[in-house]
């Protein structure tokens, strides 16, 4: 058979390091390995005819082929992981990677809760628990998606969260993926499953983040997300790291009855970024909330494609994504939601606002409603816009000089999708990132500080 | 302090201010009343730097500086405020970051130094006093969610904290009920001194009962046809407008 010479070294690095692999032994899972590099051979990178990736071409990311990282991860800085941490509370379970691999000595398991599990994936997949062997890599890896082949060929490390009946976490889960940049090409494949079980609550920060310049990575990250009924998960993920990162992600949502899913994501960093969200409502009263934010400049190449399901009747969803374009970004919003035809009385809204800063700035929009079902209440639109001309005088007329008004009003634009985080340490964090990223803001110290703001 | 001669204003290409004349000196009040459309926010709006208005005729000199030169941000520095008459929202614009951001600038084309986050809260706490308003409102996006007679205290509220030079509140008045009106009046008076000048643009004389202005005119279809003090007030509320033009141009 014919293989594109982007996808050999891929191969060939898969039978090198197939042994090696966590849970080599196990044959369910060394089949679910070859299934899936088997998928990601016959199916290759995508190509300029997937409509799917009509605007995100990933002809950059085959021209050298990426491989995994040697460095030790315990021998990352403290300071760097501190620096890119964020305030994280004493008492948070907090889990570590560095270039993809775990580093135990700047991870933190604290006890997670009753009845929570948090694992490394590397250990969860040698020692394989029921739930995991019942649910890892069955959401991802739809067609045409061969990054989630890819991961899960290759998936080494992540975290394997497990709820019980009931449980819940009393401080976030924080999942930090460093990327050091210290060794060319590195690619990691994080891997994240999370199962909630009936009636538990789950709060889940899965944060990228690089150290510095640093050579080009690339992040390929997967995430599965697990709730059976009444459970409800609230998934933040927060994506900066720095320009010469490609971060190409998918995160799959299985919803039992009554379960209520939110993503929160936020996504300032990197050079070519794919965020996609698949949430299936497969059982009557889900509900499910996607936010996002994304502030993209020079370069920069962010595309969000979302897709909700509405399976059965009465689910709910709720998708708001609000995004500033500034310098040469190119911006992709493709959410499609679809209503089946038993999904009566289903509810679905969903936005998505931009702000443009700059004119040689490209945005491709489209939200989709697909809907096959009569008694429904749906909406969506989209907004591309300018800085209001009111709100600016309104700041000029107090003393703002212009530069700084705009970044307050860009500034303003997203916060507004950081107001209902109730984590306060993220949401800081995130506030400080994206005064970080503004022109203009120089002038206006301790934006983005909420203590000095409201104190 | 404020000198206007001759000042004719376009907007989109339509001659709204037809020959403004108007001083006002230090410590004094004044108040314009005028019809709907007369042109008093597009006098306002043109005090206040903003853009769109094209100025064809005559100047405005403010404290010896041509005040028509200087960008809205400098005019502000300068001690020019204008408490607008539709107040504008800022979604995710923190109310009290973006007070102390404008103190800030101002106080940094003042060349003093930024004022320490505890200094500000005090003057903020103080300031609140005096308009009774709510602290909650502080912690939320600027007018954001506001009701109307939440947005003008909080035009007045932001007055007191820049103590402005020259204030010019378009009808900050209207519609406040009684207690509204009664704290916005207080705001204005507590910010009276020889100082400072406050120009009152307004429909009715009820603000005026509580803030004496040292001199009410009139404008009129672009123009300010006539002057006089307190009475003339009293006289329009009465009488309205009608009759007020025609009575000029005869004189
Ligand atoms: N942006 C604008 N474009 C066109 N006409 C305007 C604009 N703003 C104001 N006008 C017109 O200018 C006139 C004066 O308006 P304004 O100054 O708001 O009056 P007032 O405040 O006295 O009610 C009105 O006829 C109004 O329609
Ligand atoms: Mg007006």
């Amino acid at each position: 058979m014919n293989v594109s010479p982007a996808v050999a070294p891929y191969l060939e690095s898969f039978r090198e390091r197939r042994p090696a692999l966590p849970g080599g032994s196990l044959p369910w899972l060394r089949q679910i390995r070859e299934a899936a590099i088997a998928q990601f051979r016959d199916r290759g990178f995508p190509g300029p005819r997937d409509e799917d990736w009509k605007y995100t071409r990933t002809a950059p990311l085959e021209r050298q082929p990426f491989r995994a990282a040697t460095g030790d991860p315990e021998d990352a800085a403290d300071a760097d992981v501190a620096r890119c941490a964020g305030r994280v509370p004493a008492g948070c379970c907090r889990l570590v990677f560095v270039d993809g691999r775990l580093s135990r000595a700047h991870s933190a398991f604290e006890d997670p809760g009753d009845g929570v599990v948090v694992t490394a994936m590397r250990d969860a997949l040698e020692r394989p628990p029921e739930a995991l062997r019942r649910h890892f890599g069955r959401y991802a890896g739809r067609e045409g998606f061969p990054f989630a082949a890819l991961n899960t060929a290759f998936a080494d490390d992540g975290a394997f969260i497990h709820l019980q009946r009931r449980a819940s976490t009393p401080h976030p889960v924080h999942l930090l993926f460093l990327s050091t940049g210290r060794e060319p090409d590195v690619v990691s494949h994080p891997r994240v499953l999370v199962i909630a079980e009936v009636a538990s609550r789950a709060l889940v920060v899965e944060h990228y983040a690089g150290v510095g310049a640093g050579s080009r990575c690339f992040n390929n990250a997967v995430t599965e997300v697990v709730l059976e009924s009444g459970a409800c998960v609230e998934h933040y993920k927060v994506q900066l790291e720095g320009e010469s990162t490609y971060h190409i992600a998918s995160i799959e949502v299985q919803q039992a009855e009554n379960s209520h899913f939110t993503s929160h994501l936020t996504s300032l960093g990197g050079r070519l970024v794919r965020h996609d969200i698949n949430v299936r409502m497969a059982a009557p009263h889900a509900r499910c909330d996607l936010q996002g934010l994304y502030l993209a400049s020079g370069r920069q190449h962010m595309d969000f494609h979302t897709r909700i399901d509405h399976l059965e009747p009465g689910c709910t969803s709720n998708e708001v994504y609000k995004g500033v374009l500034d310098g040469r970004a190119r911006g992709v919003f493709n959410g499609r939601v679809l209503v089946h035809p038993d999904a009566q009385k289903s509810d679905a809204h969903q936005a998505n606002d931009n702000l443009l800063l700059s004119p040689h700035v490209e945005i491709d929009t489209k939200p989709q409603l697909e809907i096959h079902a009569d008694d429904v209440k749906c909406s969506h639109g989209a907004t591309v816009g300018q800085l209001d001309e009111s709100m600016l005088f309104y700041l000029r007329a107090r003393g703002i000089e212009e530069r700084s008004a705009r970044a307050l009003l860009t500034f303003g634009f997203l916060e507004q999708m950081l107001e209902t985080v109730p984590i306060s340490w993220l949401r800081e964090s995130l506030e400080h990132g994206i005064a970080g990223r503004l022109p203009g803001a120089a002038d206006l110290p301790g934006l983005g500080d909420r203590e000095e703001a409201t104190s | 302090m404020l000198q206007i001669a001759d000042l004719h204003v376009r907007v989109d290409g339509k001659e709204i201010l037809k020959g403004v004349d108007l001083e006002v000196s230090a410590g004094e009040v004044h108040a314009i009343m005028g019809p709907n459309g007369s042109g008093k926010s597009t006098l306002a709006h043109v005090l206040a730097g903003r853009e769109g208005y094209e100025v064809t005729r005559g100047e405005v000199r403010y404290e010896g500086r041509d005040l028509l030169a200087l960008a809205a941000e400098e005019r502000a520095c300068a001690g020019v405020f204008l408490a607008f008459q539709y107040p504008v929202e800022l979604p995710g614009v923190n109310n009290t970051y973006f007070l102390r951001a404008a103190l800030n600038a101002m106080r940094r084309h003042r060349g003093e130094e930024e004022i320490s986050a505890m200094a500000f809260m005090k003057l903020v706490r103080e300031r609140l006093r005096v308009l009774h308003m709510d602290q909650a409102l502080l912690k939320r996006p600027v007018n954001v969610g506001f009701s109307g007679g939440e947005k003008k205290r909080n035009e007045i509220f932001q007055m007191a904290v820049l103590e402005p030079r020259l204030a010019i509140l378009d009808e900050t008045d209207s519609g406040l009920d009684i207690d509204a009106l009664r704290d916005v009046a207080s705001g204005v008076n507590a910010l009276r001194s020889a100082e400072r000048a406050m120009v009152l643009v307004t429909h009715y004389q009820r603000l005026l009962s509580h803030v004496a202005p040292d001199f009410v005119h009139v404008l009129n279809d672009g123009r300010i046809v006539k002057s006089g003090d307190h009475k003339l007030a009293l006289h329009l509320e009465e009488y309205g407008y009608a009759g007020v033009g025609e009575e000029a141009a005869l004189s």
